[in-house]
């Protein structure tokens, strides 16, 4: 059975939505102000250790590292000595280079990391759209088409013959 | 024994390039003999190809020989093998004595063509289910062990000699690897890795030789369950692995090498889903073929980027220079691929037709969109270092923040997608059964937003919370849906035979295992889904506890009992007792502990974890402060964290279903009303 009209486009509006929803997650509920504690924890997870571990720079755990402590302590003073987060970065940034950052800064080309799975995931989605749009058409095609409906005598010879 | 595994090795290399090369010539013969190009008797190609098969059979027996030879080594302790005296001790206990096959780069190389010897194995031996496909399928699965074998005797020798003085021990197992779930791990992930080489043969195979009918689709299909189970359980034993050992408090680092696991696990799962429109309707069958290549493709991707040494990766330990190799192999694969595509694409052009835009084929669609974006985003992480290095000349690092961001709302999608597929109905879904199937899900995810909000949390103030409440929901949707599809055929059985509704619920499964088999897989994603939301409130707490010194987190008091050491001949250990409590009740003790390992020279820590339903209780013993001598503890408390590893359990059960051929229905022990008999149909055998 087919959708009605309205409901097809009551159901690709929902979807449409739904997806926006989705994908602007990432960018709510940053507004609000943090506790010290809250910030230092937030900060700290954006933050990779400088000793060469891969890890986190609040995560990072391996006895006798002879970096994370010092970065906590360099976070807590840049916290206090600075404005926003992005001051506070800039900070390590400018002491250990980019590469301290556990993903990307928004700027440059790094936009590009950020903007392109969901650049993918929109083309992806435009492309299947035209597919079933595509799709449907044929099949519309193929329905004015049809053959004519068996006959019930036609029917029983077929059931007959093929003993079903 | 060096010598014999030396041998063997050879042994086995001439017995793949015999069974290639003749497998390849014989099917040529074949070929050109049936299309006409020849006239001559076709028995002799035969014979010459069961010649081959038999080679690959008996490869299999070689690198067999090969395996044990180097366990043998690691057991008695022969130190005159480079391999073995770089990754074993004399005092290393034996079950990672027998690790060690796989704790180093010749030994995984030598795991990796034993396993595809042992599938090869399989298939040669069954292959009287299709003569002429699994030849193929045989041929082409030599032809990448032909790979494996010339790496390991050219590049990679698992029995290379020591030169000069042998050491009398010898450097140890590296700690990371000295734990039980790595004697399992490894494997699990090589037999998910290797494994869907099997499924990639059948389909190159069935494309070469322009297979008729769908048979093949069904034999990749099941295939690639098993080794999608295989590679499902390697990954989360991995992460259960680096939750119990890495001691970060975390199980998921979206380290290169993790990320080389996922990335031919999100492809393969999408071809599990799409599979069913080729099977079902006819279509996809490019698509189709398309995902098992490029499933194929990113395990040797995986490999190479790991390997090589491309991105920087705390699996430090399986780097070294046979990236080359790959690459060349790599590319080999993909132009045979391209080039058997392009020469046969005819056979796989279908007219794709859909009825409607609210259907199961276009929930697929969607899924298999999903899942390749998530693909996608996962190999765009791993590597834009390296791309950015290229452009920018600088190297920037993409961690979790990245994939959390960009990945997490992706995978909320598809968890959304896991509980509406199942209840839209092939070809199209009527505006009623719409209605019947969602109010009930629907109104249990908001319901459980609303509660969940009254209970405190509160999605605006962080994006985690956000994350969580947003997984929590949308997990109640799927389930109440799941819950409600089980429900309703079991409702029809149960009224049909006069069973009980959990024994209606059993003979549902059984009738169509397939499809509920996958109900229950979804089942297992929620779990996984809700474990994972549960990192949104984790806490942490870190204290130097001396004598009777105490320190708290959450509802729980962690009071210092002793610190103490220990010594054994593989490593020295510093361990502290602490005494739990909550609500001043004794709970548990625990003895989180630090190891010192004498061959390897490396400190390691071990973590002790209290763990229920409810949460973790996760203590790591973080080293002493060297003023006052006294431990350093820190203590996580993760909500959560075992539903993820029973959400796996669920996974397994569901796909172990779904592998078991479904039950015939029995005949029907009343007479039903045309209506009624209409219901049932659509609720107990409606696909998958």
């Amino acid at each position: 059975m087919k959708l009605p009209r309205n409901a097809a486009k009551f159901l690709r509006l929902w979807a449409v939505v739904l997806g926006f929803a989705i994908l602007i997650l990432p960018t709510l509920g940053s507004g609000d102000p943090l506790s010290s504690n809250d910030r230092f924890n937030k900060l700290g997870h954006q933050i990779m250790c400088s000793c060469g571990c891969g890890q986190i720079l609040l995560e990072c755990n391996h006895v006798g590292c002879p970096a994370s402590d010092g970065m906590r302590k360099e976070l807590r003073i840049a916290m206090d000595s600075t404005g926003s987060d992005s001051q506070v970065y800039d900070v390590f940034i400018q002491k250990y280079g980019p590469v301290i950052m556990a993903a990307p800064v928004f700027h440059g080309f790094n936009i590009v990391a950020w903007i392109m799975p969901f650049a993918v995931l929109l083309a992806g989605t435009l492309a299947a759209a035209l597919l079933i749009h595509l799709w449907k058409q044929r099949n519309a095609r193929q329905i004015l088409v049809q053959p004519p409906a068996l006959s019930p005598a036609m029917r029983d010879r077929i059931r007959r013959e093929t003993e079903l | 024994m060096p010598q014999f595994g030396s041998f063997t090795l050879l042994l086995a290399l001439g017995l793949s390039v015999y069974a290639l090369v003749m497998g390849t010539f014989s099917l040529w013969q074949l070929a050109r003999a049936s299309s006409g190009l020849q006239n001559f008797s076709r028995s002799v190609p035969e014979r010459l190809l069961e010649t081959s098969r038999r080679a690959g059979i008996a490869s299999f027996i070689a690198l067999t020989c090969a395996a044990f030879a180097l366990v043998w080594c690691a057991f008695t302790n022969n130190f005159s093998v480079a391999y073995i005296l770089h990754h074993t001790n004399r005092a290393l206990p034996g079950p990672y004595k027998f690790a060690a096959l796989w704790s180093g780069q010749e030994g995984s190389l030598l795991l990796w063509a034993w396993l595809l010897s042992a599938y090869g194995f399989i298939v040669r031996l069954r292959h009287k289910v299709d003569v002429r496909l699994s030849a193929y399928a045989s041929t082409i699965l030599i032809g990448i062990q032909v790979f494996f074998v010339t790496l390991m005797v050219f590049a990679a020798h698992p029995f290379s000699m020591v030169t000069g003085t042998i050491p009398a021990d010898g450097n140890g197992l590296n700690p990371l690897l000295q734990y039980p779930e790595m004697v399992i791990h490894p494997p699990m992930l090589y037999l998910g890795y290797v494994g869907f080489s099997v499924p990639f043969a059948f389909a190159l195979g069935a494309l070469m030789m322009r297979y008729p009918g769908e048979k093949w689709i069904h034999i990749t299909r099941r295939w690639t369950m098993i080794t999608w189970l295989f590679l499902t359980c390697g990954i989360f034993l991995g992460a259960h692995w680096a939750y119990s050992v890495l001691g970060w408090g975390g199980y998921w680092g979206w380290d290169p090498v993790e990320n080389a696991s996922l990335m031919p696990w999100l492809t393969g799962t999408a071809f599990l889903h799409s599979v069913m429109m080729q099977e079902k309707r006819g279509m996809m069958k490019t698509w189709n073929v398309w995902l098992i290549f490029s499933t194929f493709l990113l395990t040797l991707l995986g490999t190479l980027l790991t390997r090589a040494g491309l991105v920087q990766s705390v699996h430090a330990f399986a780097q070294s220079s046979i990236g080359d190799w790959f690459v060349g192999f790599m590319i080999l694969t993909f132009a045979v691929c391209l080039f058997t595509y392009l020469r046969q694409r005819d056979h796989l052009r279908v007219e794709h037709r859909l009825d409607s835009l609210v259907s199961r084929e276009s929930s697929f669609l969607f899924n298999n969109l999903l899942l390749l974006a998530a693909c996608f985003t996962v190999l765009w992480g791993t590597l834009f270092p390296i791309l950015s290095e290229w452009v920018q000349g600088t190297k920037v690092t993409v961690g979790a923040p990245f994939y959390n961001r960009v990945g997490v709302p992706i995978g909320l999608f598809l968890l959304f997608l896991t509980g509406i597929g199942p209840v839209l109905a092939w070809r199209s879904t009527s505006l009623r059964s719409m209605r019947r199937n969602f109010i009930l899900p629907v109104l249990a995810g908001v319901a459980t937003a609303i509660i969940l909000m009254a209970a405190g949390i509160r999605p605006w103030r962080d994006e985690a919370a956000l994350y969580a409440l947003v997984s929590f929901s949308i997990g109640a949707l799927v389930i109440t849906a799941v819950s409600s599809e089980f429900l309703r055929g079991a409702h029809v059985i149960a009224q049909q035979t006069g069973r009980n509704l959990l024994s209606a619920i059993v003979e549902l499964t059984r009738r169509n295992t397939r499809r509920y088999g996958g109900y229950i897989v979804h089942f297992g994603v929620v779990l996984i889904f809700i474990g994972i939301a549960g990192s949104a409130f984790n806490q942490v707490n870190e204290q130097e506890l001396g004598f009777h010194d105490a320190m708290t987190i959450g509802p729980y008091k962690l009071v210092d009992q002793s610190y103490t050491e220990d010594d054994n001949p593989n490593f020295r250990s510093e361990y502290a007792l602490l005494d739990v409590y909550k609500a001043n009740k004794k709970i548990a003790q625990l003895a989180p502990e630090q190891r010192f390992y004498y061959a390897s020279q490396q400190t390691e820590t071990m973590v002790a974890n209290q763990s229920n339903l409810e949460r973790d209780l996760y203590v790591i013993y973080a080293g002493k402060n060297p003023d006052s001598g006294q431990p350093i503890i820190k203590v996580f408390l993760n909500p959560l964290v075992n539903w993820i590893w029973i959400g796996v359990l669920v996974i397994i059960l569901g796909t172990a279903i779904a592998l078991i051929p479904s039950k015939k229905p029995a005949s029907r022990s009343r007479s039903l009303p045309a209506r009624e008999i209409n219901e049932t149909a659509e609720a107990v055998a409606g696909g998958d």
